[in-house]
């Protein structure tokens, strides 16, 4: 079973997806069980190859047992089981909050599911064109997550984000067609050579390139190419926009970084500045730009989405400045923002349901009354700030040395101005929490007392303590990770060589 | 543009390419300027018609044969691309019905399908 590691955790998912559909004929309360089991055996596979790549290098896997260039190969590597283990964790945490959050519908659990599928088969792939499939399994999913919202907002924003998602994932098939042609191969390591063979200055492989890069940067949610992502955070459920704000846009700039580093190689970047220039380019409009946004929102979900949009600006320039220290640092700041974004939603969906407070000026005073919620939610953004002990500043801190070392000056100085608007929203937000005057009345004494007093409140606005300790755990992690950097900085540079030249 | 007979030649003969980019256009076009969704959600359609188009044409070879080795030789079709656009397709499809279902559900709450309409009912 330990040779199949990488095809079982696809497999595990996709299966367990099919199962609350059938399980649908009998209850309706099954979907919950049946994921939560699914996902324990997921991040027991995912727990099992990480300590196969820490041991023995990089796996890779022929599916069906094809011969490697011509089969579908999926290959893990230190960046891809850091992602793999984000996925699992993410997903075993947002499981534990839907419990008591909801939706509780069995289809809303095959489709978290699914979007487990799809994520994991784009982190194992090592194959463009399974790239693009598991793309569309994962937008697919999320589309219908972000549909499953009560309001009618909801389905507006999903087709929102179908139809901009499809255009990313098209313009991507049309670049892997081009790619294609130039190649006549799919699989990503063989399309690396013969790309390099082929001639990096090609109008052929600028062009796939432009277009595999620009589709992705649709998913990953670069500005100008974010527009998607606010309605689609903010309109869906609680638990689906901590998932989707954690997992979606993560994945894909992995994807993107998979394109950067295992197709196009480093040397692509060298041999073609302007594909690096336009990548910095894109990178520092999107966190000028997104933190901008951000600090003039007053809905504090709708600030939490444009404030992605900057931090994946972040992550993408530091895989375009593409030295060693600033690709471990745009790692180091995914996981990171993943774990803290995602903690974000999740307590701002507490605080929600414990106060109901949505706006910034809403959240007045509501540090007193929803204690944990409220201190997680300071503590994590604290950590997307950039205040030391946590991830963040981790994450930040080696980019901004990868950019010094590069001499690229202008993304030195786009990088310390992003932290300061990052300040500017968040500061804000936590002067309002603590130190202003609650402008929102209790609603009777069912607010009052958090999470012991509120079982007689509707089901819909409870808040138990699994939600609670997902926050909590959430917070220590954004800290705690910290600890657990170089370990992933070995990983990286064990098996990541093409950096390392 | 000198009439270089080469050149003209890369005019006339790949016209093939001129269909992909005419319906890449026009897929695009009308998912941008149509108000209508269901028009938008055709729009997309065209658009990854397009894509389809540009696969095949790319494994065509004039006078290939099918994929299918006999004991002759001879230039084959290249079945990748083929294989490839069939879960393309598949996926088309299945993204056309998740936008329908949505376009559904947005009309049977907004009463509409005009953008522009639904956009004044959605920030109200």
């Amino acid at each position: 079973m330990i040779d199949h590691l990488p095809v079982l955790l696809v497999v595990v998912p996709i299966v367990g997806a099919a199962v609350p559909l059938v399980a649908s004929l009998y209850t309706d309360r099954a979907g919950w069980p049946i994921a939560a089991v699914t996902m324990l055996g997921h991040a027991a596979l995912a727990g099992l190859l990480v300590r196969e790549v820490w041991t023995g290098g990089v796996v890779s896997y022929a599916v069906g047992g094809f011969a490697l260039p011509y089969g579908i190969e999926l290959a893990v590597d230190g960046l891809s089981v850091a992602v793999v283990a984000l996925v699992s964790a993410v997903s075993l945490g947002v499981l534990a909050y839907a419990r008591r959050a909801g939706p509780h519908e069995n289809t809303f659990y095959s489709q978290f599911l699914l979007l487990v599928t799809g994520l994991t088969g784009m982190t194992v792939t090592g194959d463009v064109f399974n790239l693009y499939v598991f793309l569309e399994i994962t937008g697919l999913a999320a589309y219908g997550l972000v549909a499953s919202g009560r309001e009618a907002s909801a389905a507006v924003a999903a087709l929102k984000y179908l139809i901009l998602g499809t255009v990313g994932a098209s313009l991507y098939l049309l670049g892997v067609g081009y790619a294609l042609a130039a190649t006549g191969t799919l699989n990503m390591a063989d399309m690396s050579a013969k790309l390099a063979a082929y001639g990096y200055d090609s109008t052929l492989v600028l062009t796939a390139f432009g277009l595999m890069v620009g589709g992705l940067a649709v998913k990953v949610a670069l500005f100008p190419l974010h527009t998607w992502q606010p309605d689609a955070y903010a309109n869906s459920p609680d638990s689906v926009s901590a998932f989707i704000s954690a997992l979606v846009s993560t994945v894909s700039a992995y994807a993107l970084a998979r394109l950067l580093f295992s197709v196009f190689t480093v040397e692509f970047l060298t041999a073609v500045p302007a594909a690096r220039w336009a990548l910095l380019a894109v990178a520092s409009v999107s966190i000028v730009a997104g933190s901008a946004l951000a600090v003039s929102q007053s809905s504090v979900q709708r600030m939490l989405a444009y404030s992605s949009v900057s931090q994946f600006g972040l992550v993408i320039a530091g895989f375009a400045v593409g030295t060693p220290i600033a690709v471990v640092g745009a790692t180091v700041h995914l996981v990171g923002h993943a774990v803290m974004k995602g903690g974000l939603f999740a307590a701002s969906g507490i605080i929600e349901r414990e106060t109901g407070a949505t706006t910034i000026g809403g959240y007045a005073g509501m540090g007193t009354r929803t204690p944990l919620a409220a201190g997680a939610f300071t503590v994590l953004a604290l950590g997307m700030v950039g205040v030391p002990p946590a991830i963040g500043f981790v994450g930040k801190w080696y980019i901004l040395v990868g950019a010094v070392e590069a001499e690229l000056w202008p993304v030195v100085a786009v990088l310390l101005l992003s932290t300061l608007l990052t300040l500017a929203y968040f500061a804000r937000l936590g002067e309002r929490l603590y130190f202003a005057e609650p402008t929102i009345r209790e609603e009777g004494a069912v607010a009052d007392g958090g999470a012991e007093s509120a079982p007689d409140s509707q089901p819909d606005r409870g808040v138990s303590t699994g939600m609670l300790a997902v926050v909590v755990v959430a917070a220590v992690l954004a800290v705690a990770l910290t600890a657990a950097v170089p370990a992933l900085e070995q990983l990286l540079t064990e098996t990541l060589p093409p950096l390392l030249q | 543009m000198t009439a270089d007979p080469l050149q003209l030649d890369l005019l006339t003969s790949r016209y093939n390419y001129y269909a992909v980019v005419l319906l890449l256009g026009i897929g695009l076009y009308t998912l941008i300027e149509s108000p209508n969704l269901v028009k938008k959600v055709i729009g997309m359609n065209i658009f990854q018609t397009g894509i389809f188009l540009f696969f095949v044409t790319l494994a065509y070879r004039t006078g290939g044969n099918p994929p299918v080795v006999t004991d002759g030789g001879g230039p084959y079709v290249s079945p990748l691309p083929h294989v490839l656009i069939l879960t393309a397709i598949v996926v088309g499809v299945a993204l056309t019905a998740v936008a329908l279902a949505l376009i559904v559900r947005i009309y049977s709450e907004y009463g509409t399908l005009d953008e522009e309409t639904l956009e004044e009912l959605y920030y109200d």
